[in-house]
């Protein structure tokens, strides 16, 4: 459990002291750049390893079990109001919550924690992977029948690259999300961008760590919706046409 | 421990004052944060709208908005305004005001060019028409985005929990004090809560609908937190829609 | 001679077209009253366009994909070239058949090159011959080659539609299926595809089933017509000359509507009748008679009668040199002496 009491209780915060502490960091003001980068090593740089770790895995597995569910779901209709209402209610469930009961069923450690990551995903993959494959227009399925390929060639040649714009905004929102869920992982187990966070929560508020893990969280998020964003024009060649490139 | 799943229940029942109370406080953190997000977005975003310009800021700041991880944010205040109640709200404030902002200008940028200028042409002034014309039909699309925010706020406020705020958070944060029974019950009771407000504000939409729009609104499917959310991407200076199917980031805790 | 073997023997033209029968087709959807099909039966012959022509609803398109097996029979049987469509796998079917739909439905994520040549590629042509081809066809539809690299989106309406009949004929497959192919295009360049297409088949002669709810289309494009009503009942099956000159029955009277008398005579060039060689004896001098030349329509050269208060014309060759004079009562003999088509194909 961490809570963060107010300072002037606990009699301030626990400065890490390396006998040459600068005067930024005696004072905790709000961003050490000092402390920071000398620390960058021990601290920050395994945290953010850890954290794109943890996120690669939760969106790769999510997206091979969202994608084959998703193609099942396609040829069976009947198939996608019971996944989309399990994706939602595990989805909904708080992720500080979702943390702490997984805990008692397979205790501290990675599996527990890419369990719950992995049931965020769910929901956004399956609806987007579906809603891809449900947008494209029906003459083109037609044409594609009727001038002689098969419902599997239909759907590798025709099919998954028409989705593919809606699957990448899909694994964009996921990934986005995961990083930011992957924060709280911290609150069960000592990992990811979430542990410098949570450690300066219990060590009484050292400021650089918020500043400096928070910062680094939300480029990490930043960069990687940009990527994907990136990603997306390059796998349509045929959007930018439209466009008029 | 699948025992406490049922014994949860019985926490409900026999604690539901304390249960209560944190509804209260989370509730209270949440109107708050929303009702701020919303002056600070809703205007702001009808006028850009309305003027139709800064279309690259207002359409992306909600693509920035979604991607900011919530604990970061809480975590960024904290040297700033030290734990408690100011922090949480601080930070929900910044990560609802972009649903609210980008649905706001595209629910006005996006009212029919037609009636706009049928209205222009008999004489409105650009104040009536913003009043009389684009906000009636934008007020759906606003409210939509007020909602995704409401419900965003809602389960994110629960993270609040560790950093002083109270709400449920502080039950779920509390496991020695509580047990995985209360952190379970506090779990229904969040969920059930986020559905109440879902709805709330589904009704509220419906609500503000004109009446001729009313068929084209899409609905949510039997309650769950899924629906067609516009995710407005810009691709060169061209605006273009692209509908996926988001869930509401609503329970993005 | 049927408007496609006109114009093959003046193009020299090679044969590649299987024929086609409907043997007592049925086809009845579970849980409707009707049947859509009750029992259809015909035959086109190889290297001729068929249309099936009808008021909506009529089964015309149902009866159009039960022969690529896009719907499956119910009763009966379609046989190509001897063999029933039920010994194929469909995809296997499909890909001898050429298939184009009105809303053409290329793929958009893929050049037009790629799009043409689908079907080659599944059937594993070796790259060169794949290339060789889709140049080829790319010229045949008259379409210049670097479009070959262009997306759908980037081409017109009336492009995108050669493409599909490009993509259609990619395989050279003896049996094409065009459903309302051009429905969708506006009424100027829908006239310059149909002439198109009228061009192709001259050069290729493959069997062709069209669809079509245009009656207008159907004299055009059809060697013979097949009209059909609710049920997909054949109510006639002819060549357009004879349709136009003795229908049926009362429907198909209303169906090619009461002008068939103006469209017959549309059908005919004064060319191709014997004209008066006297010169006719009325006001008209020499400089003041109204010439048309010999690939003037009948129907054309009535038109022009009428505005010059019926005087006979004066008919020329493409060089200018005379034919000899056509006169109103020289139209109306050719009309009521002129046989209708020298195969007469029973239902």
């Amino acid at each position: 459990m961490y809570f963060l009491a107010p300072a002037a209780d606990s009699g301030g915060p626990v400065i890490p002291n390396f006998g040459k502490t600068s005067s930024c960091v005696l004072d905790n003001k709000t961003f050490c750049w000092d402390w920071f980068r000398s620390n960058w090593g021990s601290t920050f740089e395994p945290a953010l390893i850890q954290h794109i770790e943890l996120t690669a895995i939760a969106v790769g597995i999510g997206f091979v079990i969202a994608f084959t569910l998703a193609i099942t779901a396609h040829r069976a209709r009947w198939m996608v109001t019971p996944v989309t209402l399990l994706g939602s209610l595990l989805y909904t469930i708080p992720s500080l919550a979702a943390f702490e009961i997984l805990v008692s069923i397979t205790g501290i450690n990675w599996y527990t924690v890419e369990i719950a990551l992995v049931s965020y995903t769910l929901l956004i993959l399956f609806t987007n992977i579906l809603a891809g494959l449900s947008s494209i227009s029906p003459e083109v399925l037609d044409a594609a029948h009727g001038i002689g390929l098969t419902s599997r060639q239909t759907l590798i040649r025709v099919e998954l690259p028409l989705a593919l714009p809606t699957i990448i905004a899909g694994l964009r929102v996921a990934v986005v999300t995961i990083i930011s869920l992957a924060t709280v992982a911290a609150y069960i187990m000592p990992t990811g961008l979430g542990k410098p966070i949570f450690d300066a929560i219990a060590s009484g508020g050292f400021n650089t760590k918020f500043i400096g893990a928070g910062v680094m969280c939300i480029a990490l998020a930043l960069v990687a919706d940009g990527l994907f964003v990136v990603l997306q024009r390059i796998l349509t060649p045929w959007a930018a046409a439209r466009r008029g490139v | 421990m699948s025992n406490s799943f049922v014994e949860a229940f019985s926490f409900i029942e026999h604690h539901g004052d304390l249960l209560l109370d944190q509804v209260k406080v989370h509730l209270e953190i949440s109107a708050e944060s929303v009702a701020i997000a919303i002056l600070l977005g809703g205007p702001l975003g009808v006028l850009l709208g309305h003027l139709h310009r800064f279309s690259f800021l207002a359409i992306n700041i909600s693509n920035v908005g979604r991607a900011l991880p919530s604990l970061a944010v809480l975590a960024i205040g904290l040297p700033y305004v030290g734990v408690g109640k100011l922090d949480v709200i601080i930070a929900l404030v910044v990560l609802a005001v972009p649903p609210i902002l980008t649905n706001a200008y595209v629910a006005v940028d996006q009212v029919d060019p037609d009636t706009v200028d049928a209205a222009k042409g008999i004489g409105l002034r650009p104040l009536q028409v913003l009043t009389k014309v684009e906000l009636p039909q934008a007020l759906p699309l606003i409210f939509a985005g007020i909602r995704t925010s409401a419900v965003f706020v809602v389960a994110t406020a629960t993270l609040g929990g560790i950093f002083g705020g109270g709400g449920l958070g502080a039950v779920i944060n509390n496991r020695e004090s509580y047990g995985l029974d209360g952190i379970i019950a506090a779990c229904y009771v969040l969920i059930v809560l986020t559905f109440a407000v879902q709805l709330l504000f589904v009704g509220l939409e419906r609500a503000v609908t004109p009446a001729g729009m009313r068929a084209t609104r899409s609905s949510t499917r039997s309650g769950f937190t899924r629906r067609r959310a516009t995710v407005v991407l810009t691709e060169g200076g061209v605006t273009q829609e692209e509908q996926s199917d988001l869930v509401d980031q609503g329970s993005r805790t | 001679m049927t408007k496609t073997e006109t114009a093959a023997a003046q193009a020299g033209s090679r044969m590649s077209a299987a024929p086609l029968e409907f043997r007592n087709v049925s086809k009845h959807y579970p849980g409707s009253a009707t049947p859509a099909i009750k029992d259809l039966s015909f035959t086109v012959p190889a290297g001729e366009v068929c249309v099936l022509v009808g008021p909506s609803g009529c089964g015309k398109t149902t009866a159009m994909r039960l022969v690529n097996r896009m719907i499956d029979l119910t009763g009966g049987d379609i046989l190509i070239d001897g063999a029933s469509i039920a010994d194929r796998q469909p995809a296997q079917l499909r890909r001898e058949i050429g298939y184009v739909i009105q809303q053409i439905g290329l793929f958009p994520h893929v050049n037009i090159l790629n799009n043409i040549t689908m079907v080659p590629r599944l059937l594993g042509w070796d790259r060169k011959r794949i290339a060789q081809r889709g140049a080829e066809l790319l010229e045949l539809i008259g379409l210049p080659q670097e479009m070959g690299s262009r997306f759908p989106s980037q081409l017109s309406g009336g492009q995108r539609q050669r493409v599909g009949v490009a993509r259609a004929l990619a395989a050279d497959p003896p049996l094409m299926l065009m459903d309302e192919p051009f429905g969708a295009i506006d009424p100027i360049n829908r006239e310059r595809l149909q002439n198109e297409f009228l061009r192709l088949q001259g050069e290729l002669r493959k069997t062709v089933v069209f669809v079509t709810h245009d009656i207008d289309e159907a004299i055009k494009m059809g060697d013979r017509i097949a009209i059909l009503r609710d049920g997909g009942e054949l109510v006639q099956f002819d060549t357009p000359e004879r349709i136009l000159a003795e229908p049926a029955d009362e429907f198909v009277a209303q169906f090619v509507g009461a002008d068939r008398g103006l469209k017959r005579m549309a059908l005919t060039t004064v060319g191709e009748i014997e004209l008066d060689q006297t010169p006719p004896a009325d006001t008209a001098s020499a400089t003041d008679r109204e010439t048309v030349s010999s690939t003037t329509t009948l129907r054309d050269a009535l038109s022009i009668m009428m505005a010059d208060s019926l005087r006979p014309l004066r008919v020329v060759d493409a060089d200018g040199g005379d034919l000899g004079y056509v006169s109103i009562e020289l139209i109306n003999q050719a009309i009521h002496h002129r046989p209708t088509g020298d195969m007469a194909v029973s239902v």
